[in-house]
């Protein structure tokens, strides 16, 4: 089974040391979320996974293979990303922008029938085929959100690595977001590695959770058992206890330390 | 926002540069006649049309694709409508490199001084404009980057001036730096060529890259593009499709600013497929502004590159004072 794993990873800005020796390994088949404070290196963490940022000290490896020496083509073609403050500079048609997904698959005749049927296909899957003809620059916040998500699903990446993909997504949405993460990793056996803020959501979603606070991780266990009330209360600062609802364990935030 | 069909667009961008080629033949202080072009031979107006007119039309489409081309490229790249060659500076670093050769008396002594110093030039601008818009690819930091560049050019041409050793330099350099189609050779077509096709193919290239830019340059490197390939096809790309373009007829400015943004609606904002489509857009502004310049009846012929700056400094303002909230 390929893993996906960050391995004793240092990476500081300036003098703030933001990755102090990071080292967890991801699975297929998983969904995991990253959590912890703003600030405590989830992004950083994320993007050196991707491949898109060289640690100071440390390697990203992909089935034991430093994912910075695959060539940027198969390395784009396994691992997909959505950064966490998305740009989208021109005024392009959703499909198009979907399309962009298929990039690292294009021959030299661009975009071929299987690849459109693909990105219809990821247009079905985030509920935005509506949309497909929309200019991207007219769209609402989680019309976008869901877009860029289609972008994501349409490269059809072994690994899936998304940075706050539902910030901006109505409850609704977000629900669809979080099965759809689930079904990847489950149906399909893909990794999924998101990162977020919502505790409630990464919960419900999340079938690991690694918990990181300043450039360490403070916790990497089955969901429920990450969230314990001593490791939030470290990260956060935060009060917290479960209670049973109808769907499972809910955690309730009680209130500030 | 909905797109043109190809062919519709490339077939009417392409007749217009067919019909205006033939009026930019035809036109002039002698006008040839259509009657007068059946009979072929000793006729002194085929003189004309061969030797004056004909290297001017196809210098003319050359200059405003490698133009539109280069213009097309570097907004897609900075995800920026307010690029262009002038307005980065890097035309303005072509004339720098170019008064060079000819402050130093060393472009007479080839053909190929001049031409050579226009595109070490233009190259030394584009590294330039990378290094100080760095990462961050603010709109704003780009933009100032092309000031500051314009500045050090326009203060290095201005120091060529003033300790030109003789007025016959000086009125040489200003005459050139006006920017002109105006008696040009088939030779200065010849040397331009090469560089302007091989700048053009590798810009060509870029394609693919810029339309993973409109994801930003995180979402590029995450679809497996590398960036810093593609810095360098466009540094050397529009140093020898820009600078040789300056090189032959000056600096004629604003072509690559106004083709990328009428063509963009036309080709759904997509800015890899714009580029092809800018240039033969170029081509269309140059020849039809550079027949609206022999046919002003001023005593002396109104520089091309004059009447670029006249009508693009408006459109410009225009376009700035447009997308003032997103500059900000």
């Amino acid at each position: 089974m390929t893993q996906l794993a960050a391995s004793d990873i240092h990476i500081s800005f300036g003098n703030k040391s933001v990755l102090r020796g990071v080292s967890a390994s991801f699975t297929h088949g998983q969904v995991t979320a990253i959590i912890g404070p703003n600030g405590a290196g989830k992004s950083t963490l994320l993007s050196c996974l991707a491949g898109l940022r060289k640690p100071d000290q440390g390697r990203a490896l992909l089935a034991e293979a430093n994912v910075r020496d695959l060539a940027a083509r198969r390395r784009a073609q396994r691992i997909g990303f959505m950064p966490q403050i998305p740009e989208i500079a021109w005024a392009v048609e959703v499909r198009t922008l979907v399309g962009l997904g298929r990039t690292p698959f294009l021959g030299a005749r661009g975009l071929t029938q299987d690849d459109d049927a693909i990105v219809t296909e990821a247009l079905k899957l985030t509920d935005t085929l509506v949309l497909q003809h929309r200019n991207v620059q007219t769209l609402s916040g989680g019309e976008r959100a869901r877009v860029l998500l289609a972008r994501a699903l349409a490269g059809q990446p072994e690994w899936l690595l998304a940075d706050e993909p539902l910030t901006g997504l109505d409850p609704g949405h977000q629900i669809d977001a979080g099965a759809l993460f689930r079904a990847l990793a489950h149906a399909q056996n893909r990794g999924v590695i998101i990162t977020l803020h919502d505790l409630p959501m990464a919960l419900r979603i999340a079938d690991r959770i690694v918990i990181l606070a300043d450039g360490k991780i403070l916790a990497d266990d089955v969901a429920a058992k990450a969230l314990s009330p001593d490791v939030l209360r470290k990260a956060y600062g935060i009060e917290t206890r479960f209670t049973q609802g109808h769907t499972g364990p809910l955690i309730e935030i009680v209130s500030r330390v | 926002m909905t797109a043109m069909p190809r062919p519709l667009l490339y077939t009417l961008l392409l007749g217009a540069i067919a019909v205006l080629s033939l009026f930019s033949l035809a036109v002039g202080k002698v006008w040839i006649p259509w009657s007068a072009w059946r009979t072929l031979g000793d006729d002194p107006s085929w003189i004309i049309i061969l030797e004056l007119r004909l290297p001017r039309t196809i210098l003319g489409i050359m200059v405003g694709v490698a133009l539109g081309i280069s213009g097309a490229v570097l907004q897609g790249y900075t995800r920026n409508p307010l690029a262009d060659p002038t307005v980065l500076g890097v035309s303005s670093m072509a004339s720098f490199g170019a008064v060079l050769t000819l402050y130093l008396g060393v472009a007479g002594t080839m053909p190929w001084v001049l031409p050579v110093g226009a595109m070490a030039g233009a190259a030394l601008g584009v590294v330039i404009l990378l290094a100080l818009a760095g990462a961050t690819s603010s709109i704003l930091t780009f933009i100032l980057a092309g000031a500051i560049l314009q500045i050090v050019a326009t203060a290095g041409v201005s120091l060529a001036l003033n300790l030109a050793p003789n007025p016959w330099a000086v009125n040489e350099i200003v005459n050139w730096m006006m920017g002109s189609l105006a008696d040009r050779s088939v030779d200065d077509v010849r040397m331009a060529f090469p560089f302007i096709v091989a700048g053009c193919i590798m810009l060509g290239f870029t394609a693919r890259a810029l339309d993973a830019l409109t994801l930003g340059e995180t979402g590029a490197l995450s679809l497996g593009v590398r960036l810093n390939v593609v810095r360098v096809l466009i540094a050397v790309g529009v140093a020898m499709a820009a600078g040789a373009s300056v090189a032959v007829t000056g600096a004629i400015g604003f072509v690559g600013l106004v083709a990328p943004h009428l063509l963009r609606p036309l080709v759904g904002a997509r800015p890899g497929a714009l580029i092809l489509p800018s240039g033969l857009a170029g081509a269309v502004i140059v020849l039809a502004a550079d027949i609206v310049v022999r046919l002003m009846p001023s005593v002396a012929e109104v520089k091309l590159g004059v009447a670029m700056a006249a009508l693009g400094g408006p459109f410009f303002l225009l376009l700035l004072v447009k997308m003032r909230r997103r500059v900000a």
